[in-house]
């Protein structure tokens, strides 16, 4: 599929001012804005490090329980949940998958140093300037810890610009030695970010682990209502290390098609050209075309651009091909399921807390919701019948 | 073609005075003496230290209460330039620089020195792969050797940049706009000057542009409770200008911070207050580089709440700085309103 | 009361978590010079501010109130912090800083930070580049000044509504308690130094001294010990002694580098910059009353308050007491509370057994009369 395809002209393509405001300022916003908002506070900033998925799996199915009717896990620790269609779970009818990772990119001990810090090593994509000079937080006991630098006044000149190597950093929980730490801390222990929630002006959040604790909350707030297909909900682990859980997951839930929430790169920042942008925030979801891991179904997004354009919902294409996520696992499992990502735009990704625009997820709960209530079971019942590369 | 030349003459002509004439750092008695000649009708008492810096002082012309300061006002004299420190045989002459001046700079221009001796700067041969320097660059002053040559200059003479001032519109360019422009910004605030609350203390400095050393010595003579210095800034406004904020013909500057001086909270706010209360176009300015009179002031016996009022100046430290004459109008009327405020902190 | 107790456990690591939280930047430093003036007016008999905004404590020597020409003692300590000004704001509402005294850029990426407008502080973090618009070469390089901004989230008429250059940007504090006794926060260089003066100057209060004591907490030292300067020259004292941090020993620092540890006790200083019988007082103080105690060679500037305290007039016999810290001048700074206090008594000690005699002794050198 190309791009010519799509319809309506999505928002970023037109000239990029005026930004659209969803809520005015000043408005009253929404109920489902401040439950987003609520969400986010409460998912964000639990620790979730690829593989130690726990306190957040235990947060969504808190959440979720009063609106499914059956969750389960796997060996993995994924999470997935099923609200049946109207005529319940005998008659499934067609099944769509919505995807959205719990992991987050973070750090493990690996080891100790004499003096008492933590090695660590990371877990999924860190570019490891990040970490200099953070606090953090190691282990389920959330003890505090931080990432040091040398100082400015001994580095040589040609030391100053050079990025760290990855194992010169350890985290420093103020153990006097070896053996204090050794007490404390345990091999294996994840490390994840220390940074706050704040919400910025009036639409925007700044929090860390927003990809994809933000596809996380789109997906419990899809979840409050019955549709006329069968949703199942996977809330998936290891993403970040390569689409793991997403793999599992889609097997299990055998769905016949599948939808991404996730975070995505949005790059619109001082000095980027704007065809380096990938995505504006405030300008609405952004639906892919490809990326390193899969390439959307062409019917699948079509369909989408016709909610949009029926209900008014800004969207934006993701203008790059790079990065990859669940949608790569899902699309090829058993034999084969259209699967296409719904993404939302986040600014410094993989960083200790990244920014967010609330009128963008908003838009994308109502960009997926419009899809499940009038696309998705009329776009089965014809794929049932020529197949789903007939679009 | 250049737009028609809007009224700012005098203001032009008295920058253009001060600007043509000859005076690197420690050798500025060319400007003091011009300085000094207008003085003597703008203060009650006219006098100058061991370094040579000019001081003249204004009584409080109204009793101004609380709000009455000893104020310092400065601009400096001296200019970057050079100075021999050899003459060889056939009467070329080697020399050091004087103040922040690069040698790619110079190759090419002529120098004029004290006492009028006009020459060229020569450089040698280039070498591949290495940046110029000054020992490379000499000057060459039309005689053919030292004998010739040492009847014109000696060692230790010093000469500066020589190009006249140009007009460009309501711009003018030349050499020295660093610190001219700011000396021509005092003596005209004196001048319009009707009444003030302060005692005022106009300084005109030496040797700021080889690490403001007359600055020092002149706060520490004058005590001042609170000093102003009027200096020329970057304008970060030319095709690929680092990010900086001052921009040319959008009013005198307002400094936060340089390398020499953070700008007392309060004497900053102050100045902008004043500068929006009498719409006189203004900016503020943030350096991580260079420094003025006020890093020596401010640090001067228990401390002097200090603050600065630049033009922006595109290409310092050449012999084309650029400056608005709007610009410096503007630093005229905002310094005027300053002296003329009783200080509320 | 045995004095290796301290007057108050809790207080003291209470001050530092309050200090480091405290935002002053070099030259704006009037809020906790206000919180550092109140904290200095319960144990000193006069408090004021200098024109550059020093704060200035005197305790007069007690019980020796009356005694012609006591000797005055300076502490000085430093308040200010580094931190970055807003120097431009760029389309989209990007803010460029620039920094105020040696900022480390390195720590910088993805920091959350607050930019202290007039009606208050913003929330905002520094961007960073995703790795897929960057070369190779690029990843493996720090961003320049250049290109570094802020991002407060805020739409660009809000961002030039509220923000203006010269504006100040802080990290947003957060300090953390971690394994015995230890803290780790921003700007604990040198409010470590700060709270040493608070510990010293409390417990002075229940000692007598002969010397009148000028606790100091001085501005702008990081952007070139400009407090300083201005400070002794209106205290006149006959011994000032800094009180700073110093490096410790930490990954990637070696002792060849860092001259001290974490918890092992105050750093006193010797070289050019100390007068030696200040330093050898120090250091016999410190064994007289079991204060643990290390010792750092400086053979040229010091790069603390007593470089300028040294040359004020004509001359200071100057000593440099430090608090090992880890991480100098980034966001998560590390010190021992237990260095801090025993600084504070060895301080205290020091400044109780100062006499005329000694601030005598300081002038001969030698030579004969």
């Amino acid at each position: 599929m190309t791009q010519a395809q799509a319809a309506p002209q999505p928002q970023a393509q037109r000239p990029l001012q005026p930004q659209p405001q969803p809520s005015p300022p000043g408005q009253a916003p929404s109920e489902r804005f401040s439950r987003l908002r609520e969400c986010l506070e409460l998912l964000c900033p639990l620790p979730g490090v690829s593989g130690f998925e726990g306190p957040v799996r235990e947060r969504v199915a808190q959440l979720i329980r009063p609106f499914v009717d059956r969750w389960e896990t796997d060996p993995l620790g994924n999470l997935l949940a099923w609200r049946y269609g109207p005529d319940g779970p005998q008659q499934p009818g067609p099944v769509v998958m919505l995807a959205a990772h719990m992991d987050e990119v973070g750090l493990v001990v690996s080891g100790f140093e004499g003096d008492g810090t933590l090695r660590v090593r990371p877990v999924g994509g860190l570019d490891p300037r990040v970490l200099v000079g953070k606090a953090v937080r190691v282990g389920a006991s959330r003890l505090a810890g931080v990432i040091g630098v040398r100082p400015i006044h001994l580095q040589k000149p040609e030391e100053r610009r050079r990025a760290p190597e990855p194992e010169a950093l350890v985290v420093d929980i103020g153990a006097a030695g070896r053996e204090q730490a050794e007490q404390a801390v345990q091999v294996g222990d994840p490390v994840v970010f220390e940074a706050p929630f704040l919400v910025l002006g009036e639409r925007r959040v700044l929090a860390k682990a927003l990809d994809d604790r933000v596809g996380c909350c789109v997906l419990v707030e899809l979840l409050r209502e019955r549709y006329p297909v069968t949703v199942v909900a996977a809330f998936t682990v290891q993403e970040e290390l390569g689409l793991r859980g997403a793999q599992v997951a889609a097997f299990r839930a055998d769905p016949h098609l599948g939808l991404v929430l996730e975070g995505t790169v949005g790059a619109d920042v001082a000095g980027v050209e704007p065809h380096h942008e990938v995505t504006r925030l405030g300008a609405g979801p952004a639906l892919s075309v490809l990326d390193q891991a899969s390439i959307a179904s062409p019917p699948l997004v079509a369909a989408l651009v016709r909610v949009a354009g029926r209900r008014g919902i800004p969207f934006q294409w993701r203008r790059t091909g790079a990065g990859g996520n669940d949608a790569g696992a899902i699309h090829v499992s058993r034999a084969g399921v259209p699967t296409a990502s719904v993404s939302v735009p986040c600014r410094y990704i993989h960083g200790p807390a990244a920014v967010c625009d609330l009128a963008d997820v908003e838009a994308a709960v109502e960009l997926v919701q419009g899809f499940l209530q009038e696309e998705a079971a009329p776009l089965l019942q014809r794929w049932r019948r020529h197949g789903s590369e007939g679009g | 073609m250049q737009g028609e030349a809007p009224a700012r003459d005098s203001l032009a002509e008295a920058i253009r005075r001060l600007a043509e004439l000859v005076g690197p750092s420690g050798r500025e008695e060319a400007v003091r003496e011009a300085i000094r000649e207008q003085l003597s009708e703008l203060a009650d008492r006219v006098w100058s230290d061991p370094l040579g810096n000019l001081f003249a002082r204004r009584e409080a012309s109204r009793q101004g209460g609380a709000g009455g300061r000893r104020v310092m006002v400065t601009a400096h004299m001296d200019e970057v330039g050079i100075m021999v420190t050899h003459i060889d045989e056939k009467g070329f002459l080697r020399f050091a620089p004087v103040g922040g001046l690069s040698p790619s700079l110079l190759v090419g221009q002529h120098v004029r020195f004290v006492g009028g001796v006009t020459g060229v700067v020569g450089r040698e041969p280039e070498e591949e792969g290495k940046d110029l320097r000054h020992g490379q660059l000499f000057v060459d002053i039309g005689v053919n050797s030292a004998e010739e040559a040492n009847r014109l200059v000696q060692v230790g003479d010093a000469a500066c940049l020589w190009r006249p001032v140009q007009r460009l519109g309501q711009r003018l360019s030349g050499k020295a706009m660093d610190d001219r422009v700011g000396c021509v910004v005092v003596l005209e605030a004196l001048r319009r000057l009707a009444e003030s609350p302060h005692e005022v203390v106009a300084v005109f400095t030496v040797q700021e542009e080889v690490g403001t050393r007359g600055a020092r010595p002149a706060a520490f003579q004058v005590a001042p409770e609170l000093a102003l210095a009027v200096d020329v800034t970057p304008a970060a406004d030319t095709p690929k200008a680092r990010p900086l904020p001052v921009a040319l013909g959008k009013g005198v500057a307002i400094k936060v911070k340089d390398n020499s001086v953070i700008s007392h909270p309060g004497v900053r706010r102050w100045m902008v207050e004043v500068a929006e209360r009498h719409g006189i176009p203004h900016q503020l300015e943030v350096l991580d580089f260079g420094g003025t009179d006020a890093g020596a002031i401010h640090t001067t016996r228990e401390g002097v709440p200090s603050g600065v009022l630049s033009i922006p100046t595109r290409y310092l430290h050449t012999p084309a700085e650029t400056v608005d004459l709007e610009d410096v109008e503007a630093a005229v009327k905002l310094l005027v309103r300053l002296l003329q405020e009783p200080a509320p902190f | 009361m045995p004095d290796t107790h301290a007057p108050d456990g809790d207080n003291l690591t209470r001050w530092l978590e309050e200090l480091s939280q405290a935002v002053a930047i070099s030259g704006h430093e009037q809020e906790l010079a206000r919180w550092v003036a109140e904290r200095l007016g319960s144990w000193c008999d006069e408090v004021r501010q200098d024109p550059l905004g020093n704060v200035i404590g005197v305790r007069r020597a007690r019980p020796w109130k009356d005694a012609p020409c006591p000797p005055r003692v300076m502490l000085a300590a430093h308040l200010d912090e580094v931190g970055l000004v807003v120097s431009r704001i760029e389309r989209g509402g990007f803010l460029r800083v620039l920094p105020v005294g040696g900022v480390n850029p390195q720590v910088l990426m993805g920091l959350v930070v607050q930019v202290h407008t007039r009606e208050g502080a913003l929330p905002g973090v520094v961007g960073f580049l995703p790795p897929h618009l960057l070369s190779r070469e690029e990843m493996g390089r720090f961003p320049r000044w250049d290109d570094l901004f802020v991002d407060t989230g805020l739409p660009e008429e809000q961002v030039r509504a509220r923000v203006g250059v010269g504006d100040l940007v802080s990290v947003r504090p957060c300090s953390l308690r971690l394994l015995g006794g230890r803290l780790a926060g921003k700007a604990l260089d040198n409010r470590a130094g700060v709270a040493v003066l608070l510990e010293c100057m409390s417990r002075l209060a229940r000692m007598g001294h002969a010397a009148e004591v000028y606790a100091v907490a001085t501005v702008q030292e990081e952007v070139g010990l400009r407090g300083a300067v201005t400070g002794t020259f209106g205290v006149v004292p006959d011994v000032g002694v800094a009180v700073d941090v110093t490096f410790a020993r930490q990954r990637g620092v070696g002792e060849s580098e860092a001259p001290a540890e974490l918890g092992r006790g105050p750093v006193v200083a010797r070289g050019a910059n100390m007068h030696p019988k200040v330093t050898q007082r120090l250091l016999e103080v410190a064994r007289a009353h079991g204060v643990p105690h290390q010792v750092e060679v400086i053979p040229g500037r010091s790069g603390t308050d007593a470089w300028a305290m040294q040359v004020s007039r004509s001359g200071v016999a100057t000593g440099l007491v430090s608090v090992p810290l880890r991480y100098m001048h980034s966001p998560v700074e590390v010190v021992d509370v237990e260095d801090v206090r025993q600084a504070g008594r060895l301080l205290a000690h020091f400044c109780a057994e100062l006499d005329a005699e000694f601030a005598r002794s300081l002038l001969d050198w030698g030579v004969g009369a």
